[in-house]
């Protein structure tokens, strides 16, 4: 850019220093400046993530004595080695990584099938049922009339199929990859067509391979949302021994810190704690964090490698929805 | 979406000579591809309001499976907004504002970030900036939280910084002060949101034309009035779109955080509507009034999103939808 200024400049016959100098200074100072910001800004947003990795390899009693910052004062892996063998925290990996799959899974075929059907303009049903399934954005029951039917009127109390069957599909990610479908050459499904290929046959074998991009953005917000999620746990799976065998993995996070760290400080109670009884050792600090970054290693790994791609599906998503 | 005239549409005259139902019986594999899921939609999405009729009915001694559930009317609503209802009336308070703290406090912040990062020039600084700043989004409420108890304890680092600057004479009681709640929530979703919501306005600050850059350098404008009046210009329609779509979310307070950090003393600023809800119905077995207070926000609910979505697309036509 300063390049064409000095370049305009020149043809117009005006004194260079007569632009450049008066903002020179802030066209050095500001982008400094910004990047310090910047970089700020980066180490507010991973300091808790690397003070709770600090956390989970320091060793418990240590770690009882708050004040760690972005390293471990005494390095232990003792919590992870507690956490190996921790059975039901083993079982609530389990549910959680395969709910994760089969609803991302089904939610991919179900919703990519749909939103190539609902892209054919010669299909008489597109628009009523565009306009049924878009409605459901604009409206939610609500979290006790939802319970109140999914649990209590469909039965899904206390099984598995209660974190699948409700969330096989979102409009949001339909519309994604409607509007992505919608805009691939025409000409592909017409000489599909003229080849004698069927409508299934169309979708399966050109338009699906053709849109990973958005599949992978859809896969990502899908996953993330079922394995971050543990309010369904604690709406539809009663306490007691349905709990351990079906709790997720952020439910199990969550009730080890709703019995722990609701003291404001989280030293001295949790000490004191620690000293009375030895179930409370389970849960200390240490033990707490290793959970927190192995349940949210999974996701971590995942995200920078889609980037480019979820960054597309945000911006489809919200221009067209 | 823009296309020749061509076999296809030729062939959409035709199907219209022919009756519906033959149309129909031709896109057999259309149908199989996307009633199923308007089925689902019907039963999981449209279902949860029979939920509603719970709020008409004597439900308020919990479910019992053979009580008799007599009809009551309006008595429900009649409780919310009567002399027995203050702390419904309270919640509703406290979902407005921690809404439009969460509104001004996401807007600003992602403004603010998205202009900082459109000037940075390095690509490779930008990427890691957005990568770093996007990893809170991935991250579940519960891991969230749990990190923002040990940052924001008696002794956690921010109170010790705030007490070695000489800012504060004692720890400030950030998450077990009620006057503190409001903005604290505002605190964790910024910073678990800025880096996600900067992604539209990132995008609509790239199609601005670059010339106009070029042109106000040219005829002196510094950095920050080039961003006053060409980025911030640039990125107003999304701006206000964005702005209208929000305030129809009004309601939307959010439900993780003020569970899981409301207890006890801050539980008079932490209750939104959701919270209210969940605890008249599985503390209180009181299902009919959490299923008014549900539907409630619901139907206010679709009232704010429709006159949103009326007002934004009066503004802009092409935009939306």
């Amino acid at each position: 850019m300063r390049a064409s200024k000095k370049q305009s400049a020149a043809t117009l016959n005006i004194p260079a220093d007569a632009i450049i100098v008066p903002k020179k200074r802030q066209d050095v100072v500001f982008p400094i400046v910004n990047a310090i910001i910047l970089i700020i800004l980066m180490a507010i947003t991973l300091y808790p993530v690397i003070n709770t990795v600090a956390y989970s390899f320091s060793d418990d009693i240590d770690a009882l004595r708050g004040g760690i910052t972005v390293y471990p004062r005494v390095f232990s892996l003792h919590s992870y080695d507690k956490l190996i063998n921790d059975s039901q925290l083993y079982r609530a990996f389990l549910v959680t990584a395969s709910k994760t799959i089969i609803i991302t899974v089904l939610n991919l075929v179900l919703t990519s099938m749909l939103a190539f059907a609902l892209s054919r303009k010669e299909y008489p049903l597109r628009k009523p049922i565009t306009i049924i399934l878009v409605l459901t954005m604009y409206f939610n029951a609500g979290i006790i009339p939802t319970f109140l039917w999914v649990g209590k009127k469909l039965g899904l109390m206390n099984v598995y199929w209660v974190y699948i069957i409700p969330c096989m599909f979102s409009c949001f990610n339909m519309i994604v990859l409607r509007t992505y479908i919608a805009g691939l050459p025409e000409a592909l499904v017409e000489s599909a067509r003229i080849d004698g290929a069927s409508d299934f046959r169309t979708f399966w074998q050109i338009i699906f391979p053709l849109c990973t991009p958005v599949l992978a953005t859809v896969a990502l917000f899908v996953a993330v949302g079922s394995w971050n999620s543990w309010f369904e746990t604690k709406l539809y799976i009663q306490k007691g021994k349905n709990l351990k065998a079906l709790q997720t993995l952020q439910y199990y996070l969550q009730s080890q810190l709703q019995t722990a760290g609701n003291s404001g400080s989280n030293a001295a109670g949790a000490t004191a704690d620690a000293m009375k009884n030895k179930d409370a050792v389970t849960s200390t600090v240490a033990f707490r964090s290793a959970v927190t970054v192995v349940s949210s290693i999974p996701i971590l790994v995942v995200y920078p490698f889609l980037q480019k791609y979820f960054v597309t599906g945000m911006v489809l998503g919200s221009v067209k929805g | 979406m823009k296309k020749s005239p061509n076999k296809l549409e030729s062939m959409g005259l035709t199907v219209n000579k022919r009756s519906t139902l033959k149309t129909l019986m031709s896109q057999w594999q259309l149908m199989l591809m996307s009633i199923p899921v308007l089925l689902y939609v019907l039963v999981f999405n449209y279902g949860p309001l029979f939920g509603w009729s719970y709020a008409f009915y004597d439900y308020n001694n919990g479910l019992g499976a053979k009580a008799k559930h007599p009809w009551i009317g309006w008595e429900s609503f009649e409780f919310l907004f009567g002399r027995k209802g203050k702390d419904f009336i309270r919640s509703l308070r406290n979902t407005l504002g921690m809404s439009v703290i969460n509104l001004v406090l996401g807007t600003v912040s992602a403004i603010l970030l998205a202009i900082l990062l459109n000037e940075v020039r390095n690509r490779k600084f930008k990427r890691t900036v957005q990568t770093v700043t996007y990893l809170p989004h991935f991250l579940s409420m519960v891991i969230v939280v749990s990190m923002a108890q040990n940052i924001f304890a008696s002794d956690g680092p921010i109170n010790q910084l705030l007490l070695g600057l000489g800012m504060a004479k004692e720890p400030i009681p950030f998450l077990s002060d009620g006057r503190y709640f409001w903005g604290m929530t505002g605190v964790i979703n910024v910073w678990k949101e800025v880096g996600w919501n900067t992604i539209i306005y990132i995008s609509a600050m790239t199609s601005i034309d670059p010339s106009l850059y070029e042109a106000a350098a040219i005829d002196g404008a510094g950095r920050f009035q080039r961003i006053l009046h060409v980025t911030l210009p640039g990125i107003k329609s999304t701006f206000v779109i964005l702005l209208i779509m929000n305030i129809g979310h009004l309601l939307e307070a959010g439900f993780e955080i003020q569970y899981l950090l409301g207890y006890g003393v801050v539980q008079d600023w932490s209750e939104t509507i959701d919270v209210f809800s969940f605890r008249y119905a599985f503390k209180n077995d009181m299902y009919s009034v959490a299923t008014a207070s549900s539907m409630f926000k619901s139907v206010v609910g679709i009232i704010l999103l429709v006159g949103a979505n009326l007002i934004a697309k009066k503004l802009d036509e092409d935009t939306l939808l």
